[in-house]
């Protein structure tokens, strides 16, 4: 199959590199509209390179806010972010494996009905039962605090199936010579079958962090104050400005802010994460 | 050091199935016991069951003159070695091996005696630090046989150990595992398909077949007194040839007989091919229809006149009709040839016609 066309592979590599452009650009001019002045931005003459306040709109982003709007710093939104995506993400990763582990490695009866009832769940993600779940989180009294952005979403069925598939693939003799090893449940647990599932966990974080990163509904319903605000709703609210000018540079440099972790996460994970997903020896 | 003792031990499933029906076995002190028989016969239950991984539902096992029924695995001081060596893919072969004893609360320097020691004698020394994904199937197997030689247990299960090796490796750690346990003098229950690993590591060989014991013995009186057709069939390769007893040739050869006689056995290597008259013993003419050298010795199949049938084909038997020779050397009948093989009468095995009962004359 390996054949020399010279002209052969300039096609593909075309279509490839238009489609790589497309996805690029409105990042690309996301970053160069950080750059300018909210004045070039907005008589519709914004050029393609970059300009010279890019330092200035990002420390005014970041750290100090606006005068002119009531625009919190974008730093505390990029916490709340982070500790609400870390959370879902260690969340749901601790509550599935260990209720995989119960359902592939314990008999216990009605076993198969909790597998059922979880993945039941699939159909009822938080756009569906919002209403009942916001009654609850703020009988709790959990509005506006981080328990309240995190628990609701912390239940994975996903995650469940996922490391259940993989636990079925633990060979039973690996269980059976722990077991004459001396190795109860919980040593088990944290001396084999945690270790084992490393890549596969690191694969779920990455999803699982993006997926908590980009939450937008349920944040938006239950956080009422600017000190709890995430990101994702940050950029919205400094886009729907009343009685001014949006700050369109603002906005593009918090856009590109709520890229980076994600993009970092990815880029640092990325080994562990293939390797999660096409890991077959165990 | 123990004696191992099973009391009329049962297994039913909750469906119903049967899977061992009552056996008793006694494994003396240091002895090496194997448990043979085919594929569903429930060997690998009772070697679990011994181990503690699977309960019973029925008997006593008695190990070292504890009755071990209630007992964790872990508190049995067994070690087992599995089929598929479940090493712990994750760990160094050095930690493979001392997961266990950490697990028991031994202290470090003596974890490390145990372990270099272990390392020593199955020349794993250089790997320890290595994992068990880059061993070959050789080497895990003898990792998996320090990790049981480590914990000084009273008693080594084998769980079909060699099956996932190739064949001259197979022989080879067929041996070393015989060197090994002589010289630990472990008692040991091993167990097994191969008739031939089953004769050569046995000091105590039970054949077992649908759940139940055919014959417990010294695996040389199994071979020269089997107990059952199947046993008959099941031990030596190739298997013996069984023929039913009518009203032919073979019948009115054998006078003196006991009536209740309906199946005659005879060992491939039993047989001489000869023109000579045999005394009470077994002249049968055949037609040459295969023959396999081997260089050592060569095998004749061969096809008898007036044989209908009538005897059942169960797995590892021959069909009605054909009779395998064995001769040493490599000078051979041509096919086609008709030949003249000979049993003396002490060669000969009478069966019940049910196979179930061995007939002395």
């Amino acid at each position: 199959m390996v054949e020399h066309r010279r002209f052969g592979n300039l096609l593909p590599h075309l279509i490839l590199l238009a489609g790589v452009a497309i996805v690029a650009f409105p990042v690309y001019l996301a970053v160069i509209a950080s750059t300018h002045d909210n004045t070039v931005i907005a008589n519709g003459q914004m050029p393609l390179y970059p300009g010279t306040h890019g330092l200035e709109t990002y420390w005014n982003t970041i750290v100090s806010g606006t005068g002119r709007t009531t625009r919190a710093p974008v730093g505390g939104m990029m916490l709340n972010s982070l500790i609400m995506a870390l959370g879902i993400a260690f969340g749901k990763i601790a509550i599935s494996i260990i209720s995989a582990y119960a359902i592939v490695f314990f008999s216990f009866p009605f076993r198969m009905a909790a597998f059922w009832t979880i993945f039941i769940t699939l159909m009822l993600p938080v756009e569906v039962r919002i209403f009942p779940t916001y009654k609850i989180t703020s009988d709790l009294s959990m509005l506006d605090s981080y328990a309240g952005l995190i628990l609701p979403l912390i239940a994975s069925a996903t995650a469940t199936l996922l490391f259940r598939q993989f636990f079925m693939t633990v060979p039973k003799e690996l269980v059976e010579a722990s077991k004459i090893d001396g190795a109860g449940p919980i040593r088990f647990f944290f001396d084999t079958l945690l270790p084992l599932s490393v890549t596969n966990i690191a694969a779920l974080f990455v999803i699982l962090f993006i997926y908590g990163w980009n939450q937008y509904l349920w944040p938006l319903l239950i956080t009422t104050r600017d000190d709890m605000q995430t990101i994702v709703i940050g950029i919205k609210k400094i886009i729907d400005v009343h009685d001014a000018l949006t700050e369109w540079q603002v906005a593009m440099a918090t856009a590109v802010l709520a890229m980076l972790p994600p993009v970092a996460v990815v880029v640092l994970m990325q080994r562990l994460f293939v390797k999660g997903l096409i890991e077959t020896e165990k | 050091m123990a004696n191992v003792t099973l009391r009329d031990v049962r297994k039913t499933y909750p469906s119903g199935f049967e899977a061992i029906k009552g056996i008793g076995i006694e494994v003396g002190d240091g002895q090496f016991c194997v448990l043979v028989g085919p594929s569903g016969c429930g060997k690998s239950t009772l070697l679990r069951m011994v181990a503690g991984l699977e309960t019973l539902t029925g008997g006593e096992i008695d190990i070292g003159g504890r009755i071990v029924n209630q007992v964790e695995p872990a508190e049995r001081d067994i070690a087992m070695v599995f089929q598929n060596y479940a090493l712990y893919p994750h760990m160094s072969v050095y930690n493979n091996m001392a997961y266990g004893l950490r697990n028991r609360g031994m202290a470090k320097p003596e974890i490390d005696t145990r372990v270099q020691e272990a390392a020593r004698i199955l020349e794993i020394g250089p790997m320890l630090e290595r994992k068990p994904g880059q061993l070959s199937g050789g080497q895990r197997q003898r990792v998996a046989m320090g990790r049981a030689i480590v914990r000084q247990p009273k008693v080594f299960l084998f769980d079909e150990p060699l099956s996932n090796l190739d064949a001259k490796l197979r022989i080879a750690m067929r041996v070393e595992i015989r060197k090994l346990q002589r010289r630990l003098g472990t008692t040991s229950i091993y167990v097994t398909h191969d008739q031939l690993e089953a004769m050569t590591l046995a000091d105590i060989l039970v054949v077992m077949n649908g759940g139940q014991v055919e014959q417990i013995g010294n695996p040389l009186h199994i071979y020269q007194k089997p107990a059952t057709t199947f046993v008959a069939s099941f031990i030596g390769a190739p298997p013996m040839n069984l023929m039913p007893l009518g009203s032919d040739e073979i019948t009115s050869q054998l006078e003196a007989v006991s009536g209740e006689a309906g199946i005659l056995g005879i060992r491939p290597e039993d047989f001489l091919i000869s023109n000579e008259a045999v005394p009470g013993g077994i002249a049968l003419e055949l037609t040459v229809e295969a023959i396999e050298r081997v260089g050592a010795e060569t095998f004749i199949y061969g096809a008898r006149r007036h044989d209908k049938g009538g005897l059942a084909v169960r797995p590892g038997e021959l069909p009605p009709g054909e009779v395998i020779v064995r001769i040493p050397g490599a000078v051979a009948p041509a096919i086609g040839e008709r030949i003249r093989a000979i049993a003396p009468r002490e060669k000969l095995h009478l069966f019940s016609a049910d196979g179930r009962r061995r007939i002395e004359f």
